[in-house]
């Protein structure tokens, strides 16, 4: 399979792919392993290594946390998952519906795991799946053969346990916030938090479910005792936080395009003229500023 | 018709959306349009529309299932010049023909703003059809946002909550005479349907807006045949010219016969907001 995967790259449409041999995972705490993706948005280059994924070792077997934004990141997913243990891979989790989040779980599909996300996860990805899979073939080109929409086989309503022998994850599923699938994986052996894009570091946080939800969530998910977090995207150091940037960038957008609404401002105009909060201190204000705006207009328009 | 309409859009989409469209093609050379100005506008001729109409969009789609755009014509609703007509065409959405929009002299401008989904990189064009029968026509080309932006909806569980609340509004005063400034709020999952359950290989049922119409007193100011191309909670600014009467009425009907209406009492200085909830 990983021939294939060389053959597909040897084919690609200019830039260079990452190299596997590159893929570095870290150990934070003992059975706790992170991949950090780029922060960035998806291209040929990095074959949609934009998230941040990893996985947790237990006695019996080993959970994933998100696969990467195409088969090949999988695949070196896994393969640094085969340097550091035989255990088999039981289930793999995804954080939420985003194609950066899922495309790689096709590499996991011969571990016959239990794919494990939100209850509204096979929805979400049988409606945006096929649009995610056709952006990411022209966004990031040959890099993404093979990637394909894998379904959950196990979804979590709201709080459930995986084992994964001696010791378990605590999975909660939230009220729409970032997107309308979030879920929330904590170990609590080593008091790891894996927060999925309910927590961005660095990257602008991203609104695509309810801006009044994420706010809510955030405020909610401050209260996990947790030691460490991992979030989506970026690194954190500090618990909870970590969280305020955030939370500040998100409640200037609330306060921002309220006051747009109130003053009569158009949408298009608002667009254009709502600003962000501390555009120096955020990556990519320019890809996702104004499409933070546009959401966040549409959905607080009612209100008024 | 309308659905004789759409089902030969998507027909169209799924015959060509496979050629792909890279941003080196003249729009005009656009397989999907080729089809649809066939069906639409056989053997006519259509000129460029700009002194007739200009079409605002976005550069980019920021958020792909939210992308405002405007039609605006470039004289006012009169009896010896006029539009008649705006067609509204997505090229490589699902269903091309986004909006077909009639205009009365009611309207005192065809000027109409709205909310789309672009699934894809595409042209977007506008053509307005004038009082002389000549047709006219803006082509603008948008771009797909990148990676996780999708044109459906954010939250399916609470779009289906609040189908059919309607808000209708008008913000400045009114003078007589003068077009005036309203706005129609739709809440409607206006979903196409097209998501594929791959366990069972079903379809979705779509359910979407397929008609609004809009009068003041007993005349028309605005009609328009829609589809799920146009985003969630449809909305729409449009003009009427206001005079004796009281009342604006907003009427919809989806695509499952399902009808909403509201109406707006409105003095003849003053301005004024509805809400109908069902």
């Amino acid at each position: 399979m990983s021939a294939c995967v060389v053959l597909a790259w040897a084919v690609g449409v200019g830039a260079e792919p990452p190299d596997l041999r590159d893929f570095q995972v870290e150990n934070p705490a003992p059975g706790v392993y992170v991949h950090y993706g780029s922060q960035a948005e998806m291209t040929p280059a990095n074959a949609g290594d934009v998230a941040n994924l990893g996985f947790v070792i237990g006695t019996t077997c080993v959970a994933v946390i998100d696969t990467g934004g195409s088969y090949a990141i999988g695949r070196a997913l896994r393969s640094a998952i085969r340097g550091v243990t035989s255990l088999p891979v039981c289930y793999v989790i995804n954080t939420h519906v985003h194609p950066d989040h899922v495309f790689g779980n096709q590499a996991f599909v011969e571990d016959k795991p239990q794919f494990v996300g939100h209850t509204r996860l096979a929805d979400a990805l049988r409606r945006r799946g096929p649009i995610y899979l056709r952006a990411l073939l022209r966004d990031v080109g040959d890099s993404a053969q093979g990637s394909t929409i894998v379904l959950p086989t196990r979804s979590v309503v709201d709080v459930e346990r995986l084992d994964l022998g001696g010791r378990s994850l605590q999975l909660h599923a939230w009220p729409t916030a970032h997107t309308d699938t979030d879920l929330t994986v904590f170990d609590e052996t080593s008091g790891t938090l894996w927060s999925g894009d309910l927590l961005f570091v660095g990257h602008l946080p991203v609104v695509d479910g309810s801006l009044r939800g994420f706010i809510a969530v955030i405020d909610e998910l401050k209260n996990t005792p947790a030691r460490r977090v991992i979030p989506g995207h970026g690194r954190a150091d500090a618990w909870p936080a970590a969280l305020l940037p955030e939370e500040h960038y998100l409640k200037a957008l609330l306060r921002d395009v309220r006051a747009a609404l109130a003053a009569k401002v158009p949408i298009a105009e608002a667009i254009d003229t709502v600003a962000c909060d501390d555009a120096n201190h955020w990556l990519l204000v320019e890809a996702f500023h104004k499409r933070n705006v546009s959401a966040a207009y549409a959905e607080l328009e009612w209100e008024q | 018709m309308f659905l004789q309409r759409l089902s030969a859009g998507v027909a169209v989409w799924l015959a060509l959306s496979g050629a792909g469209w890279t941003q080196d093609v003249a729009p005009e050379a656009s397989p999907v349009w080729q089809k649809v100005r066939e069906d639409l506008f056989p053997g006519k001729p259509i000129g460029s529309g700009d002194n007739v109409i200009v079409l605002e969009t976005p550069k980019r789609a920021e958020d792909a299932a939210v992308v405002p755009i405007a039609i605006r014509a470039q004289f006012p609703q009169a009896e010896n010049r006029s539009i008649e007509k705006l067609w509204l065409i997505i090229d490589n959405n699902p269903s091309p023909i986004a909006a077909i929009i009639t205009f009365t002299q009611e309207s005192g401008r065809a000027d109409v703003e709205t909310r789309i989904r672009v699934e894809q990189y595409t042209p977007i064009r506008a053509i307005a059809r004038t009082n002389d029968g000549t047709l006219h026509m803006v082509v603008n080309y948008i771009k797909a946002s990148g990676g996780c932006s999708a044109p459906s909806s954010k939250d399916a569980a609470a779009a289906q909550a609040t189908l059919g609340r309607m808000r209708l509004r008008v913000d400045d005063p009114l003078s007589a005479g003068q077009p005036a400034l309203a706005q129609l709020m739709i809440s409607h999952p206006n979903d196409s349907g097209l998501a594929m359950d791959q366990l069972t290989r079903t379809y979705a049922v779509p359910h979407f807006v397929r008609s609004i119409d809009v009068h003041y007193g007993n005349k028309l100011v605005l009609s328009a045949d829609v589809d799920f191309s146009i985003s969630e909670n449809p909305n729409f600014r449009f003009y009427f010219v206001p005079g004796s009467d009281d009342l604006l009425d907003a009427r919809v009907v989806d695509n499952q016969d399902l009808e909403f209406k509201t109406s707006l009492k409105l003095g003849p200085t003053r301005m004024g907001a509805a809400l109908t909830t069902h």
